[in-house]
């Protein structure tokens, strides 16, 4: 890291991305953070309680997960006395659990930590509104038949309605757009039209198929569940996706006149992955192998109205403190929450008076080759569990660099509510 | 309980607290020669029976009445009563301890306090019951009586304390100890999942004697009462508060003071009430009786097991008048104690308990680990070995290159658990514990591997070659296979030494039977790891030799194969099973071949033909090669429908001779075993074939029948039947030099 001690990504796992499908998946967020480590904890050549801690993100864990962290790493076998914590940046929940272990390690607190991130969104609560749980107590604080019979009169059908939680997460509480909403803000002001999303979509699409064909998802684990079943590829994934197939979709968070649809935004999905982060020492100690070096890191913030634009926040001042220009970086891995949303980054750099007004800088920051960017797909076409993607792209660009012995990468998300986060990975 | 923290009874101590609080009984004592006399209570390895011979030759009284219990009367007159056996580290209620329990009883009536809480000093648990060992030297009946009725005064000195009592249970209170338990006035049981209460009376062929009978019902009412008495099944401590066998279910921190305040507000006896209640009523008892006949003679033949059907009959006959209920229970204890049955069983026990000191590590010797055990093959035999280790604590990996094979290993594993666990958090762990794993992963940090691919002697030394240099230099390597010799597969071995052969029998989580193959090549230290890891799961071990077939598929093939004959001369299959159960085989041969798998005995029967002489039935290559291949494929000798066969009528004629045909096969082929050295003595041939098979336990074994028969009369039998039959039936040479 760029102040204290080397920081490598040895090793790493992720479930495949399960579509959520209306009804709860198969497995909850601790499942799948189980499903994805186990595995991983096997290969390594020390013991699961050879951990300093054990970090992961998660934005919504379920009732019987609080601190989930503390959770998967006792199922996962870490033993007692290493400990575990949670961390929530929303959608960057699992990049801030990389990032705070690589902090703690390149402050020599630690020398091997595990860290990841994991989200089952199909599991998300829904919730009793607030009258209903008014009634509700006061049907259990009724001592008498009269007072119950009162209060059945008093029922009414409305307060039966649920709240989403799923919907309520997705929903800025400052600004009130949701987070589509904020994406068509971006579209708007970067004049990006719907053929340009859903080409966008069509491309991450064709990505992912290659690349589960070519066997390029080498950090992906089978997982198993408990009614016999496996899932060995990520089920989001639809070939038969073209862009006059995405054209008739009906745009879903500006009804009517919007462009973004279900078929150019990230999907609602499960999923969890982990990554081995050590110290110089510890991979000497354990003769670990090096996938790549994390060498710094930013988070930022913006308006949340347009916090798909993080990160163009986050990156910036990253590849300005390296003295690098977009070019420079090898492989890119950016987020796809919207098609809207990523091209809207890409446009943002390319426009002066953005760069100028909400960067400071002096002219337009330059072109990202989109040949260098998500060359495995990305969340339009994987899913996007929330606290697992920011871990996800990190992985994923790691292997990414090694596969193409490349020198440089940035993963780098937006995130609800108005941030952007960005990670740096070198290799020698 | 904070006593039971204390392992090693610390009887110096004790006594000193026993004699300054009973200051009535101060006087004459030799406290120097008891201390002195103390020393061995600490060992963990001194048997009983062993502690029965010291205390024997012992004449001062008083000291023997300060073994095995500790009287502490606390601030609030409460005389807490300790029993913390002094022979061993658990609490089992030998003739010593009973005199010593009357003596200090006598004690605490001359104390009179405010109430008694008896609690066990030992760690494991309450008490495991009365001393089986004893049960083996009783000459006849009315020795056998008055030993019961004893017990039965002391308990009911007991019962009739005129203050309250209660049992405090923490791990097993069973047969007698559960006895002594229902003898105070109240019980108070610890949350805990260790926690058992039983009456396994029946399992030995024997029922309650020490007043469980009479008990029992009145406290919780007929129908749960039957259940645990006539299936011999304990309950766990929620349950046993459910069902009011238990005043409170209480977490270990709140034992004693559940029990204080039961001594303290002093409420009536519990008693059981509602239907459970009425069901013991004169009008409701023979009706409810016939019911449990009913269930009774479908599990348990009242031929072969008399013990059930005589705690129905004293709970049916005599429960309004409990004396006469308490006379009769002693009686009827003394006959069936002494029948061929509970004689039986109670061999069958210490046959048990043989294995599983087979199994124990000696003292000194450094002790193996077996916490990561690594399967190959999600079949079924590798999936349940695999899900059976996760289950008992192990973290398993289990290695198949076909997903689909380990999703079902995964489903299987689940529903074990669910059906083994209740609790869903301890089901969680156990799957957590079960690792699916594709590549091999787990081979480089596993203690014990075990392959159980299919068989195939060249498949499996070249898995075997493959994997000896990726794992661990200490590794226990075993193989499941049931029919190639483990020197064989050791030659794909760099380390021949290292292989073993650890065979488990399908179904694994019900067979309890784990034969310990050794080859001529296996080393001392891996034969002896083998057994201790088959113990350290929960299971028997048997060391046999690597013989063709092993002991167990060796010993019951003929028996299979002489049933697929009977079957194709015609005879009526339902009469063939039906022989065999009537004998007391759980399952008859012909439908334990089509649950077993057709192709499988064919398999083995060739291989056993081929290695041993003699030839398969054709009536059996004639259904495989039908296709009909049992079971599995909805047809073999029996059409199925779901899991039951469809039997036709056991009316129909059969030879006289059928159950002598399949029986002869199976007891010749064990003197075979024998004279091979298959297993080191008739004993270890018994217990192999009951636990590996089912074999009638009630019978002892084989070896235990033909000498109940007669070495010679069976023999002639063979030779008879060889004349009639044929080859197969000639007598092995093992039964002229056969010594039983």
């Amino acid at each position: 890291m760029k102040n204290g001690r080397p920081v490598f990504i040895v090793d790493g796992s992720r479930t495949p991305f399960l579509k959520a499908r209306g009804a709860p998946g198969p497995l909850r967020a601790s499942d799948l953070a189980v499903a994805a480590g186990r595995p991983l904890l096997a290969r390594q050549p020390f013991a699961p309680d050879a951990f300093d801690e054990v970090i992961l993100g998660c934005v919504m864990p379920g009732p019987d997960e609080a601190n989930i962290g503390r959770v998967a790493a006792l199922r996962l076998g870490c033993g007692k006395a290493v400990p575990a914590w949670t961390v929530q940046r929303n959608c960057a929940s699992g990049m801030q659990a990389v990032d705070s272990a690589a902090r703690n390690i390149a402050a020599g607190n630690g020398e091997l930590v595990l860290a990841g991130g994991v989200e089952a969104m199909s599991h998300a609560p829904v919730l009793f509104s607030k009258d209903m749980v008014a009634w509700l107590g006061a049907w259990n604080g009724a001592r008498d038949f009269l007072t119950r019979l009162r209060l059945l009169g008093r029922l009414r059908p409305a307060q039966l309605r649920p709240v989403i939680g799923l919907l309520r997460g997705l929903t800025d509480p400052v600004a009130g757009l949701s987070m589509g909403q904020t994406a068509e803000n971006l579209a708007y002001r970067f004049h990006i039209d719907r053929a340009a999303m859903d080409a966008f979509a069509v491309r991450s699409h064709q990505r992912l198929a290659s690349a589960t064909d070519e066997g390029r998802l080498e950090e992906m684990e089978t997982i198993y569940t408990s009614d016999g079943r496996f899932f060995d590829h990520d089920d989001g994934l639809r070939r038969d996706s073209g862009a006059d197939k995405l054209a008739t979709l009906k745009p879903v968070f500006d009804r009517g006149f919007g462009n973004v649809t279900a078929g150019n935004s990230a999907q609602i999905t499960d999923g969890g992955a982990w990554l081995i982060l050590a110290s110089e020492e510890a991979v000497k100690r354990h003769d670990l192998p090096v996938l790549a070096r994390i060498t710094d890191s930013q988070w930022a913030g913006l308006d949340p109205a347009q916090m798909g634009l993080g990160p163009v926040h986050a990156s910036t001042p990253l590849l300005q403190r390296a003295g690098l220009a977009l070019a420079d970086v090898d492989f890119w891995e950016i987020n796809e929450a919207f098609a809207a949303q990523v091209l809207a980054c890409l446009a943002a750099w390319q426009d002066p008076d953005y760069c100028r007004d909400e960067l400071g800088l002096d002219a337009a920051f330059g072109a990202l080759d989109p040949e260098r960017l998500n060359v495995d797909g990305g969340a339009i076409s994987l899913g996007h569990p929330v606290g697992c993607s920011g871990a996800r792209i990190i992985l994923h660009l790691a292997h990414v660099l090694k596969r193409n012995d490349a020198r440089r990468g940035i993963a780098t998300l937006c995130i609800g509510g108005g941030q952007g986060g960005a990670v740096l990975l070198e290799r020698p | 309980m904070a006593d039971t923290s204390n392992k090693t009874p610390k009887p110096g101590a004790a006594k000193n607290k026993g004699v300054k609080k009973s200051a009535k009984k101060a006087a004459p004592r030799k406290p120097k020669a008891s201390v002195e006399k103390q020393p061995s209570a600490g060992s963990d390895t001194k048997s009983a029976a062993a502690e029965a011979g010291n205390t024997a030759t012992e004449t001062s009284k008083p000291p023997q009445a300060l073994r095995h219990w500790r009287i502490e009367t606390d601030d609030d007159n409460i005389a807490w009563l300790h029993f913390d056996h002094a022979g061993g580290s658990t609490n089992v209620l030998s003739g010593q301890v009973l005199e010593a329990l009357d003596e200090v009883l006598a004690e605490l009536e001359q104390l009179a306090p405010r109430g008694m809480i008896l609690v066990s000093d030992k760690r494991n648990g309450f008490v495991a019951g009365a001393d089986i060992k004893e049960f083996t030297t009783l000459s006849n009946i009315d020795e056998a009586t008055v030993l019961v009725r004893r017990g039965q005064s002391v308990f009911d000195r007991l019962a009739a304390l005129p203050f309250p009592t209660v049992a405090v249970v923490h791990g097993f209170a069973l047969g007698g100890g559960m006895e002594l338990a229902l003898a105070c006035r109240h019980r108070v049981v610890e949350d805990d999942p260790a926690t058992q209460l039983g009456l396994p009376e029946v399992k030995l062929g024997v029922h309650p004697g020490f007043g469980g009978t009479v008990r029992l019902p009145r406290l919780v009412g007929a129908p749960a009462a039957m259940d645990m008495m006539l299936s011999g099944r304990s309950v766990r401590a929620r349950p046993a508060a459910r069902t009011g066998l238990a005043d409170h279910c209480v977490p270990r921190r709140h034992l004693k003071e559940a029990a204080r305040e039961l001594v303290l507000k002093a409420p009536p006896a519990p008693r059981a009430h509602g239907w459970p209640a009425w069901l013991n009523h004169r009008l409701a008892r023979p009706i409810f009786a016939r019911y449990l006949e009913r269930q009774l003679a479908k599990k348990a033949p009242r031929g072969h097991y008399p013990a059930p059907w005589a705690i129905l009959n004293l709970w049916k006959d005599h429960f309004d008048d409990p004396q006469r209920q308490m006379t009769r229970e002693a009686e009827s204890f003394a006959r069936q104690v002494l029948g061929s049955t509970a004689q039986n069983l109670v061999r069958v026990f210490f046959l048990q308990d043989r294995l599983k000191g087979l199994g124990k590590i000696p003292r000194g010797e450094p002790r193996p680990r077996f916490e990561h055990v690594h399967v190959i093959g999600g079949g079924v035999m590798g999936g349940d070995i695999a899900a059976w280790c996760a289950l008992k604590g192990m973290r398993v990996s289990v290695q198949d290159t076909q997903p689909q094979a380990l999703a079902r290993v995964l489903q299987r594993a689940h529903g074990l658990f669910r059906k083994q666990l209740h609790d869903p958090r301890a089901v969680q762990a156990a799957m957590d514990r079960l690792m699916p794993d594709a590549t091999g992963d787990g081979l480089a940090g596993a203690d014990v591997v075990i392959e159980a691919i299919f068989e195939d002697l060249a498949a499996k030394q070249e898995l075997f070659r493959a994997i000896e240099p990726r794992v661990r230099s200490d590794a226990l390597l075993a193989s499941n296979t049931s029919s190639i010799p483990i020197e064989q597969l050791a030659q794909a071995l760099k380390e021949p030494s290292r292989l073993v052969g650890l065979h488990f029998f399908n179904p694994v989580a019900k067979m309890q039977l784990v034969e310990i193959v050794a080859g001529t090549q296996s080393g001392e230290r891996e034969r002896l790891h083998a057994a201790a890891f088959g113990r350290g799961i929960g299971r028997l071990p048997l060391p046999v030799n690597s013989r063709p077939g092993f002991l167990v598929n060796r010993v019951l093939m003929p028996y299979l194969m002489e049933a697929a004959i009977l079957a194709g001369e015609g005879v009526n299959l339902s009469s063939i099973d039906k022989a065999a159960t009537d004998f007391g085989m759980p399952m008859g041969p012909i439908q334990l071949a089509d649950t077993v798998g057709l192709d499988i005995c064919l398999h083995v029967g060739e291989i056993l033909a081929a290695e041993l002489g003699g030839e398969v039935p054709a009536a059996l290559r004639t259904k495989v090669d039908a296709g009909d291949l049992g079971l599995k494929s909805g047809k073999g000798f029996y059409a199925y429908r779901g899991r039951d066969p469809v039997r036709g009528s056991d009316k129909a004629a059969a030879p006289k001779d059928l159950a002598d045909r399949l029986l002869l096969r199976l007891l010749n082929e064990s003197v075979a075993c024998l004279r091979e050295s298959v297993v080191a003595d008739p004993d270890l041939l018994d217990a192999g074939i009951v636990f590996g098979t089912g074999f009638a336990p009630f019978r002892g074994g084989p070896m235990n029948h033909i000498r109940q028969l007669g070495v010679a009369t069976v023999r002639d039998k063979l030779e008879r039947m060889a004349a009639s039959h044929g080859e197969r039936f000639a007598p092995d040479p093992g039964w002229s030099s056969l010594k039983l």
